[in-house]
């Protein structure tokens, strides 16, 4: 197994009191696996992936353990965490269209970088990632304002894989992009694992489609929890959550006329995570609740690798 | 549309309302606003309690703060204390005369020309630099040498007339960022005028960038005032704090050890633009919650 | 590159232009006989000199001339070099005059307005979030910006000076001495020189630390800077590349700032009697001397252009995204 997470608590200050954005979070990532992580937005999705390489300042870790590689990442100490950010987990932010620094060529921000990590730029191997991206080499010798928004995004992807590391977070990487360059980064970040530059992967976003053409398994949150997780097919043919079915109802299909039915979101909102209500979250909007949806509903291996945290399924 | 307007009110009453939250817990607003406060108190009031007129001269000259003259007298004999009640006045004034014009023209120059876009904005850019790149002081002095400024309110006139370039230009951003966003878009496209979007849409939705702006120019108009009332081109009727400075100077108070002629004024100008500025910082943490974490 | 020094040498065209204009207007604008009226004011005893003087002013002004005549021959006389005779120092010409004390003000500006910027970036930078050192750098940072210079000046003179007695409060060198190239001259200058330089140097401080603060703990949450802490990157590499990039907006203040602290400058001359322009411009307002106090204002228009124009230089040179030809510093 290359990653377990077991009951992670992770809360964020505010004012009023404390978020819990994660609210026992357990699953596990084997080797290998490309995991898509899905969920509407404050499910708690990023708060996941930013928990596992770099808590912000307003981000408490209450409690539970991160495991990679058999050892315990120590998630809650940012110091400490320094030695394994870049090297066993690495992260393509959200907004790698500005995570370059302006004023730096990227050749030398990439040499200072990976120098200040103890390591050096093998330039042949740099420049055959970059182009196995199809990133041209004169590239390294421009500023990242003379780079275009898909060249950014691949020069990131390149740069946060440079060390090998064993869990790659993706995070919400293909928001911001057209679809056709979509499909490129998918295809890219999957060609990364084909050579061995990453083992493994967690793909965040809030798209289940274009998570189910990389994903190997899908992780549905709700409010803080796990809601359901489930090879990538069996989520989108056979999904046991009522929020899962909701949730892929929504979606548009290709192919499907939609003159009987109408598109819609799932009515409701997700529940305050400040105060967050007892049994399950989704109780409230979930067209099926019943009277025992008042306790926490457990997370249940209904079949093989396919959990389900849902008393009616 | 609808939903829009029913929820901007309430957002904007939310935000109004943790603004104050953080504002009464934020000491350094506090502590700003609370010497300005005091200054402007002593400012109004003392003049009436202290009565006579500033500038008489006395029986008792270079006499070091006592009872009686609780922080001394000029080599003219004249309380020093009257004359600072009385400088504190001018200074407020020319504060906000100076810095009230700059501000009303900065936000009319930077609305225009970050709203309208285009030849409108080249035009006023152009404006906006070349008077920045004046130095303003310089000219001042050319002006007040040959009008001969007399009173604190035209002096404040001048001030601000030649303040707004640096306002102006950080409003424009301020506008160009906003007049893409939606609400902007919606007032257009249902008809709205430029000034109705400009007052309507555009000012409230930086209205508190705007009331720091008038701080540091408030601040900024009575610093260049001392310095014109330093270099002798001060309001020739009355007295400021500038003025106080300038007389001091110019009478041998440092040479004479009379420092409680030249100590107060200085004091007062560096705590009203001081506390001003602690209160500005003040501010921007109240409206950025990201400043608030430290 | 070259739209963006087209546009700025355009800027300073215009102002140097306008600036002259103005100039040129304001003592036609004065109610009644301007000539009289300053003959007057002049307070010259000798009567030849009020006769060259009226005769001078009448032949400059040229006001029988059309008005387009008068503005022509204004900027003519200015090329070449002409701003008029003095009548402070009658009859010494007003360029005269002002090239001898150009040299003082420039000696006080130049370094103490780069060493503030210096070790302001440097102080500013150093405190950025680091709590306790913040908690100092700023309260003093900004008690020092909000100081009138002159006040500085007065307190630096009257403790150092009047009390302690280790520096002269006045004059830009000993009375008993007359300029030479000498070693105890040169000492005698710098002792004249460290007070003002002193109080220029430590209000301009305390707002390059103040600027340098802010724009540091904005770069160090920028999306570049997160970026790199995840990817695990020491602290110090961060810092340095957030010092680099907030260094950009700090000169763009440079140029901004420059007309305060020629303004600071001038003030403290006048408190340390020290003898460069802003002694000039007292002396000028006090003996009404118009032509000093106009030619004085346009070589500080002139000098505030070329400063802006070196900084500008400066910027491209810094600033990798100017010279990539893309939007970077705004004009």
């Amino acid at each position: 197994m290359s990653l377990q997470v077991s009951e992670l608590r992770v809360y964020y200050r505010t004012l009023k009191g404390e978020v819990r954005a994660l609210d026992g979070m357990t699953f596990e990532l084997g080797d290998g696996e490309i995991l898509g992580l899905v969920g509407e937005s404050g499910c708690g999705k990023s708060t996941l992936g930013k928990s596992l390489i770099r808590m912000d300042g307003r981000m408490r870790h209450v409690g539970g353990t991160v495991v990679l590689d058999g050892q315990e990442l120590p998630i809650g100490d940012d110091r400490a965490m320094n030695d394994f950010r870049f090297r066993e987990v690495s992260l393509i932010p959200q907004y790698a269209m500005s995570a370059l620094n302006p004023t730096r060529k990227l050749r030398k921000m990439v040499t200072e970088l990976l120098r200040s990590r103890g390591s050096a730029v093998d330039t042949a191997e740099l420049e055959r990632r970059m182009d196995q991206v199809g990133l041209p080499r004169e590239v390294l010798d421009r500023y990242p304002i003379e780079l275009s928004g898909g060249m950014k995004q691949r020069m990131v992807m390149v740069i946060s894989t440079l060390l090998d590391p064993s869990l790659l977070i993706a995070d919400e990487v293909t928001s911001a992009l057209d679809v056709s360059t979509q499909k490129a980064v998918a295809r890219a970040l999957l060609g990364f694992r084909e050579s061995g530059y990453v083992k493994s992967m967690i793909f965040v976003t809030h798209d289940i489609a274009l998570t189910h053409h990389i994903a190997d398994t899908i992780m549905v949150m709700y409010a803080g929890r796990l809601a359901e997780k489930a090879p990538a097919d069996v989520i989108v043919k056979a999904p046991r959550h009522p929020y899962t079915k909701l949730l892929l109802d929504s979606l548009p299909e290709v192919g499907v006329r939609y003159a009987d039915r109408r598109l819609e979101g799932i009515p409701g909102s997700p529940p305050s995570l400040l105060d967050p209500p007892t049994g399950c979250r989704f109780r409230a909007r979930c067209p099926i609740a019943g009277d025992e949806c008042a306790q926490d509903p457990p997370v249940a291996e209904l079949a093989p690798d396919h959990h389900v945290a849902c008393w009616k399924a | 549309m609808t939903t829009l307007q029913e929820t901007e009110p309430r957002e904007r009453e939310g935000v109004r309302r943790e603004a104050l939250h953080f504002a009464v817990r934020n000491g350094k607003l506090m502590a700003g606003f609370g010497i300005v406060v005091v200054l402007l108190v002593l400012g109004l009031v003392g003049p009436l309690l202290a009565g006579g007129t500033p500038n008489d001269y006395g029986t008792r000259p270079m006499s070091p703060p006592s009872a009686e003259h609780w922080l001394g007298t000029t080599t003219f004999g004249q309380d020093i204390f009257l004359q600072f009640v009385h400088g504190l006045r001018a200074t407020f004034l020319v504060g906000v005369i100076g810095g009230g014009i700059a501000a009303v023209i900065g936000m009319l120059v930077g609305f225009v020309a970050g709203y309208r876009g285009g030849a409108v904005d080249e035009v006023l850019n152009m404006l906006t630099n070349v008077i920045l790149v004046i130095p303003t002081l310089a000219v001042l002095l050319i002006i007040n040498a040959y009008l001969g400024i007399r009173s604190v309110a035209v002096q404040g006139l001048f001030i601000g007339l030649t303040q707004w370039p640096w306002a102006a230009r950080a409003i424009r951003a301020q506008t160009f960022s906003l007049r893409t966003r939606e609400f902007v878009d919606l007032a257009r496209m249902s008809g709205s005028g430029t000034w109705r979007i400009i007052s309507r849409e555009i000012a409230p939705n930086m209205s508190s960038y705007l009331f720091m702006t008038f701080i540091l120019l408030f601040g900024g108009a009575i610093l260049i005032a001392s310095s014109l009332d330093f270099i002798g081109l001060g309001p020739t009727e009355g007295v400021s704090l500038g003025l106080m400075l300038q007389n001091a100077n110019q009478w041998s108070a440092l040479q004479l050890g009379m420092w409680w002629w030249f100590v107060p004024p200085g004091a007062g100008i560096t705590a009203i633009v001081g506390a001003l500025y602690v209160a500005n910082v003040g501010l921007d943490e109240v409206f950025n919650p990201k400043l608030r974490e430290t | 590159m070259r739209r963006y020094f087209s546009r700025k040498l355009l800027i300073y065209g215009l102002t140097f232009f306008v600036a002259v204009t103005v100039n040129w207007l304001i003592p036609r604008f004065m109610p009644g006989d301007p000539v009289a009226g300053m003959v007057a004011r002049a307070n010259v005893a000798q009567p030849e000199a009020v006769e060259a003087m009226r005769a001078y002013y009448n032949d400059l002004f040229g006001f029988d001339q059309p008005l387009w005549q008068q503005y022509v021959n204004f900027w003519g006389a200015m090329f070449r070099g002409d701003f008029g005779i003095s009548i402070w120092l009658f009859p010494t010409p007003v360029s005269t005059v002002i090239n001898g004390a150009v040299p003082y003000t420039l000696g006080l500006i130049i370094p103490s307005v780069l060493l503030s910027w210096v070790v302001g970036n440097r102080f500013g930078a150093y405190a950025a979030r680091r709590k306790l050192l913040d908690n100092t750098v700023l309260p003093v940072g900004y008690v020092l910006t909000a100081m009138p210079y002159m006040w500085l000046a007065v307190l630096l003179a009257w403790a150092l000076g009047v009390i302690a007695g280790l520096f002269p409060v006045a004059g830009g060198y000993s009375f008993s001495m007359r300029p030479n190239w000498s070693w105890t001259f040169v000492l005698d200058l710098l002792h004249h020189w460290t007070l003002p330089f002193l109080s220029l140097f430590l209000v301009a401080l305390g707002g390059w630390a103040i600027g340098m603060r802010n724009m540091i703990i904005y770069e160090l949450e920028s999306d570049y800077s997160n970026y790199l802490s995840a990817l695990g990157a020491p602290a110090r590499l961060i810092r340095r590349y957030a010092f680099r990039n907030a260094v950009l907006p700090q000169i763009t203040g440079l140029a901004l700032q420059l007309g305060v602290l020629v303004a600071g400058a001038l003030v403290t001359e006048i408190v340390f009697a020290y003898p460069g322009l802003g002694s000039l411009i007292l002396k000028a307002i006090q003996n009404q001397d118009f032509f000093l106090l106009q030619g004085t204002f346009l070589f500080i228009v002139l000098g505030v252009l070329i400063a802006n124009f070196i900084i500008d230089i400066v910027y491209v040179v810094v600033d990798p995204r100017t010279r990539a030809g893309m939007a970077g510093a705004q004009a």
